[in-house]
């Protein structure tokens, strides 16, 4: 599983990076987490805001802070 | 960098039939120029409709949004029902008085009522009070 956290540098995408992680090491799943902060590398993904969180190549959350919870119901799927 | 530098609160996304008609002409011209002004953003009506997951998602999640139809066949309006995106703020052209015909030299005056209804279905501006100051390429991810 490939998890990708797009966003510049903001607090916001800091901190969700960090809900990333600790839900990834609560659940103990094999996951690959990306930090993206390229612009254009974030454009790609079509997103009109960032934070956003994108599970195997699909956008989950965009423009907000997601909750654990949200992020454990996309990795469990 | 601030925090909320990246967040999508505060800008208007704007969603254009950008048809084949007057009407749908103006709804492009009137995002184009709104988002100039920083009112809003423009984004990309033909990635929700091609169901790519990062348009899809930003439609669900941002918290304001207005979406402009030039004419009652209501296509943007079927875009975001067919992508499962909740309508928010709703706008046909036609309703303005604003008649459909292939006349693709916009008058100023309609592209300024168009406008002017936009801003209006938002309460008045961006932000309840203030347009958003960042205008496309001001913002942290042109997307």
């Amino acid at each position: 599983m490939e998890i990708k956290v797009l966003g510049p540098g903001c607090p916001k995408c800091q901190k969700t990076e960090k809900i990333v992680k600790e839900v990834v090491s609560e659940l103990g799943v094999s996951a690959k987490i990306v930090k993206v902060t390229d612009t254009m590398e974030i454009a790609k993904h079509g997103v009109f805001g960032t934070p956003a969180v994108v599970v195997d190549g699909e956008v989950k959350s965009v423009g907000k802070i997601p909750s654990a919870d949200e992020i454990k119901s996309w990795i469990q799927k | 960098m601030a925090e909320d530098c990246c967040a999508t609160n505060g800008n208007v996304m704007i969603l254009a039939c950008a048809g084949g008609s007057n009407v749908g002409q103006l709804s492009n011209q009137a995002a184009v120029e709104l988002t100039q002004e920083g009112f809003g953003k423009i984004f990309c009506l033909a990635g929700v409709g091609g169901h790519l997951s990062g348009f899809v998602q930003s439609a669900r999640d941002v918290p304001q949004m207005v979406a402009i139809d030039g004419c009652s066949v209501g296509c943007v309006k079927a875009i975001l029902e067919h992508a499962e995106v909740p309508l928010k703020q709703y706008l046909v052209l036609t309703d303005l008085g604003i008649e459909k015909n292939k006349n693709f030299n916009l008058a100023r005056a309609d592209v300024e009522k168009v406008k002017t209804a936009v801003k209006a279905s938002t309460g008045g501006s961006a932000a309840n009070g203030q347009p958003s100051g960042k205008t496309s390429s001001g913002s942290c991810c042109n997307c």
